[in-house]
């Protein structure tokens, strides 16, 4: 028996064409364009009617409306109806809820239960903002140099050492001491309390120099990179954007994706936003009412909580928030949800004489922004700043503590998570500026999809009918497997859910060139065997066997060059190193399997005489 | 089936003389002229806008002029309706704020609005960094490959399969170069696949080297070449139009901007089949490939020696 594959390699091969088959579908459905709506605390089905009947009542029929994990997702006809159900959503919603435009895949429910979705589409297709943002790390480190400073003076001071001066100089900070004698007690809090700080004796006796050490630098510098990324991630929620990708890139680059988003101008005021925070005493001697009617006490200052509900605060402020070092969510003994904070020297010794004093007391926490936004006023752009404080927490003092403490009486842990989140946002550790850009238009994303497709297909027949006039039958073999490859390019571009670029298509388009080479090769082999007098039985074999080695060594160069490709390429060429590595994968296995399998089918275990090729 | 017998490698001289020719021309306009770097590699500020109808460029110049964009140059993308804006990086200003204030000045007093289709900015570091990864991957995808042709052929075949690929690469960086075509992240992409691509076809014609030298001893080793490049012929074309044919279709079909990457795989594919017919081989026959560097594989291959 020649030319024949045993059941269990058909059925192998056909469920693989299967599988792909079935993990391609969802890219043929299309998407809806619709409004997604959620909060940091999960809506509630009240909220959810409310929504709900909102749509209803505004005229606009949505074609679902869906209420899931405390997010709703309304899907429309048009961008038209989209669109105005968003404003009015916004409007009704203020800042309770982000209310964000959304694609949402049309994927059949049967589809979506497996796990099959439709390629996830970079920017470059699906329009949107890239921006790469590098943290100033120089500043970062300079101002832990500074933080140090400080809270040496401060230690000096307490341990009732005395010294000439405390300062930043080329690169140490120098302590000057008011005597040589002291050095030692010196030693012992640098030990105990600076643990961070490399010392280093010069010649002159009274002076010590001190160092951040390269573990400390370090972590400044990852505390940097993480803390401006939580603070990224509060800000691109402001944004209303569905999709938002967040990336660390190397050591200090912040990559941050908004798809959809076209309003620049927008995004980029809202990703400069700075934030602080600060911790104040409640004022518990005087009426708040009074003070909401225009009395505000000297030395007090009116604030607003979330609920929008009037707080009054002591005007000193205790603790900023450049002095929390950290702060995590989690559960206190009693099983209920705490943040805990961790204080700097400075921040943990004020902290300290002022909790001592005022136990049972109310203590809050001021979140304050600032935002540069771009407003326009009768035709004329105006930027203008614009300071939001809020008061986002109270809690009674309920000991004494200074560098580490924690925060209940919060209502879910979720409310924990996001206190958290806050108090590490709200300490800005370094700059951030936007070193690239990358926008793309909605119709230019519709455009580079549409001009991607058609350059496909065109290209796609081309070579079908190529392949069918010069190889005859055996080339029609071998367009239906290059049709398969098509299908698992896409399947498993779907199912890895790799960013689909527009060099990824361009990708594609070359792998339909390509992967035919695996044909080529073996037709020609066969063709030769036959010319040289075998039968068409031991054509096919010999030709198949023969061409084997050469498609292994081609190939595999390709893969080297695609995999290089893939290791430093960037962005969108990366998309093209992903389809390339894929394709010649696949084709390696449609183009060899596949076709063998289709030809045993026509030729195999039976009288030849001749073959069409 | 017809069978070629074309005398490349008794030829050789002639397409020698060509490819140092063109070689010449590509590496003297790349020392002279250099290549016309697109913004992911210097830096700076693209944009693109579109207008309902065709675009005004002489009245934009003259706004962008005005708006104290004195360096911006503005041209045609694609088509009359859209126009391509590029700054340079400028000292002093926040250059993401750019595209903004761009945008500002060309709308402030048009009758009719364009409309953004797309921004590029990249600074002067990002823009660096690219450049280096770019010049990295060459480097090791250079390296990688020269690695594994010496594990699987011997050194003068690798040898010989660089020197093509390397023709392949310098005279199309050339052709970038000549004709001032911008050279950006997807014309880099394009020449890395390129780089594989040509070594793709080197390395099937090496094979049928390899197979040759086992199975005809009779025969001088410059022969057995031509036979195999002969043998291979239909295919190394055949291919080759494949090839050509889904890039033609990307060039005319896939938009601008895949414009220049189309067009280095075009040349990439034309210059790549021509230097493995004509470059590859004979460049392994002039570093002196004979049977004797095939001796180890000998012993493996010894049962197909009573093959005809």
């Amino acid at each position: 028996m020649q030319n024949h594959y045993p059941f269990w390699k058909n059925l192998l091969i056909l469920s693989v064409f299967l599988i792909s088959f079935i993990y391609s579908l969802p890219n043929l459905f299309g998407e809806d364009p619709s409004v997604q709506v959620s909060s940091s605390n999960a809506l509630t089905t009240e909220q959810a009617n409310k929504i709900e009947s909102t749509i209803k009542s505004s005229g606009v029929n949505s074609k679902a409306f869906q209420f899931k994990d405390g997010r709703i997702l309304a899907r429309f006809a048009n961008t038209d109806d989209q669109l105005k159900v968003a404003d009015l959503l916004r409007e009704q919603m203020g800042s309770d809820a982000t209310v964000a435009l959304n694609l949402a895949p049309t994927t059949p429910s049967w589809l979506q239960a497996i796990g099959a979705d439709a390629m996830y589409l970079g920017l470059d297709l699906r329009g949107g903002v890239h921006f790469l943002l590098e943290v100033d790390m120089d500043a970062a480190v300079k101002q832990a140099e500074e933080r140090y400073t400080e809270d040496l003076r401060l230690a000096l001071r307490d341990a009732k050492i005395r010294y000439l001066s405390v300062a930043k100089d080329s690169g140490f900070i120098k302590l000057k001491l008011k005597s040589a004698e002291d050095k030692a007690a010196v030693f012992a809090l640098l030990g105990k309390d600076f643990r961070g700080l490399k010392v280093t004796e010069p010649n002159e006796p009274d002076q010590l120099w001190a160092q951040m050490s390269e573990i400390d630098i370090r972590e400044v510098k990852k505390f940097a990179v993480a803390q401006n990324m939580t603070t990224l991630r509060n800000r691109v929620n402001e944004l209303g954007v569905a999709e938002p990708v967040i990336q660390q890139q190397g050591d200090n680059r912040i990559v941050v994706q908004l798809p959809g988003v076209q309003d620049t101008t927008r995004a980029k005021e809202i990703l400069g936003t700075t934030a602080t925070l600060e911790y104040r005493l409640v004022d518990v001697e005087h009426d708040v009412q009074k003070a909401v009617e225009g009395h505000v006490p000297v030395g007090s200052k009116l604030y607003y909580d979330k609920n929008k509900s009037p707080v009054l605060l002591d005007k000193r402020v205790i603790v900023t928030g450049d002095q929390i070092v950290d702060a995590s969510s989690g559960m206190d003994q009693d099983g209920r949800p705490a943040v805990f904070i961790s204080l700097n020297g400075v921040g943990a010794a004020k902290m300290g004489k002022l909790t001592q004093s005022n136990i049972g007391k109310p203590m809050a926490v001021v979140f304050i922004e600032n935002k540069v936004e771009t407003k326009t006023v009768a035709g004329q752009k105006i930027r203008h700043k614009e300071v939001v404080e809020k008061v986002i927490s109270v809690a009674t003092i309920q000991g004494a503590f200074s560098k580490r403490f924690q925060t209940t009486g919060l209502d879910s842990p979720q409310e924990a998570r996001n206190l958290s989140l806050l108090l590490r946002a709200g300490a800005l550790a370094a700059p951030v500026d936007i070193v690239e850009e990358r926008t793309v238009g909605p119709s230019l994303g519709q455009d580079n999809i549409n001009k991607g497709v058609l350059s496909f297909v065109v290209g796609f027949v081309l070579v079908v009918l190529l392949m069918a006039g010069y190889y005859k039958v055996f080339g029609m073999i071998a367009d239906v497997a290059l049709a398969f490859n098509v299908v698992i390019v896409i399947a498993i571009l779907s199912m890895l859910q790799a960013t689909l670029t527009l060099p990824g298509i361009a990708g594609i388009i070359l792998t339909v060139g390509m992967s035919v080479d695996a044909n080529v090769l073996i037709f020609e082999r066969i063709r030769e065997e036959i010319k040289n007098g075998n039968t068409p039985q031991s054509a096919i074999y010999m030709g198949y066997d023969r061409a084997f080695g050469t498609i292994l060594d081609s190939h595999v160069t390709n893969l080297v060059v695609a995999v290089v490709l893939f290791a430093f390429g960037t962005g969108s060429v990366k998309g093209f190193a992903v389809t390339l590595i894929i394709g010649i994968l696949s084709s390696m296995f449609t183009a060899i399997a596949g076709t063998r399998m289709i030809i045993n089918w026509v030729y195999g275990n039976r009288r030849v005489d001749k073959l069409s090729i | 089936m017809k069978s070629t017998t074309i005398n490349f490698i008794g030829n050789r001289k002639i397409a020698m003389t060509f490819s140092t020719i063109l070689m010449i021309i590509a590496i003297v306009s790349l020392a002279t002229r250099g290549l016309r770097m697109g913004i992911d590699f210097t830096g700076g500020t693209l944009i693109e806008v579109g207008y309902q109808q065709a675009a005004d460029l002489t009245t934009l110049r003259k706004t962008l002029d005005e708006s104290g964009f004195a360096n911006a140059t503005v041209q045609n993308f694609g088509s009359t309706k859209d126009v391509l804006i590029r700054l340079k990086l400028q000292e002093g200003i926040s250059s993401a704020d750019l595209s903004t204030k761009v945008l500002e000045a060309i709308n402030k007093n048009a009758a009719t609005p364009a409309s953004l289709r797309r921004v590029e900015f990249v600074g002067p570091q990002v823009g660096d960094d690219l450049a280096t990864d770019g010049f990295l991957a060459l480097l090791y995808s250079t390296l990688a490959i020269l690695v594994y042709i010496s594990l699987r052929f011997e050194w003068k075949f690798s040898v010989g399969a660089i020197i093509a690929t390397f023709h392949d690469v310098i005279v199309t960086l050339g052709v970038f170069s000549v004709f001032a075509l911008e050279f950006d992240l997807t014309v880099l992409a394009a020449i890395l696949a390129l780089i594989g691509y040509s070594l793709n076809d080197t390395i099937v014609v090496y094979d049928r080297i390899r197979e040759n030298f086992m199975k005809m001893r009779k025969i001088s080793t410059e022969d057995m070449m031509n036979i195999a490049v002969n043998d291979t012929l239909s295919r190394t074309i055949m291919i080759s139009m494949t090839v050509f044919l889904v890039l033609v279709s990307l060039f005319f079909l896939g938009g601008e901007v895949i414009h220049n990457f189309s067009i280095a795989l075009l040349f990439g594919v034309v210059f790549g089949t021509y230097s493995s017919i004509f470059i590859a081989s004979p460049a392994a026959l002039m570093l002196g490939v004979s049977p004797e560097d095939l001796i180890a594989p000998e012993k493996e291959g010894a049962h197909l020696d009573g093959m005809p």
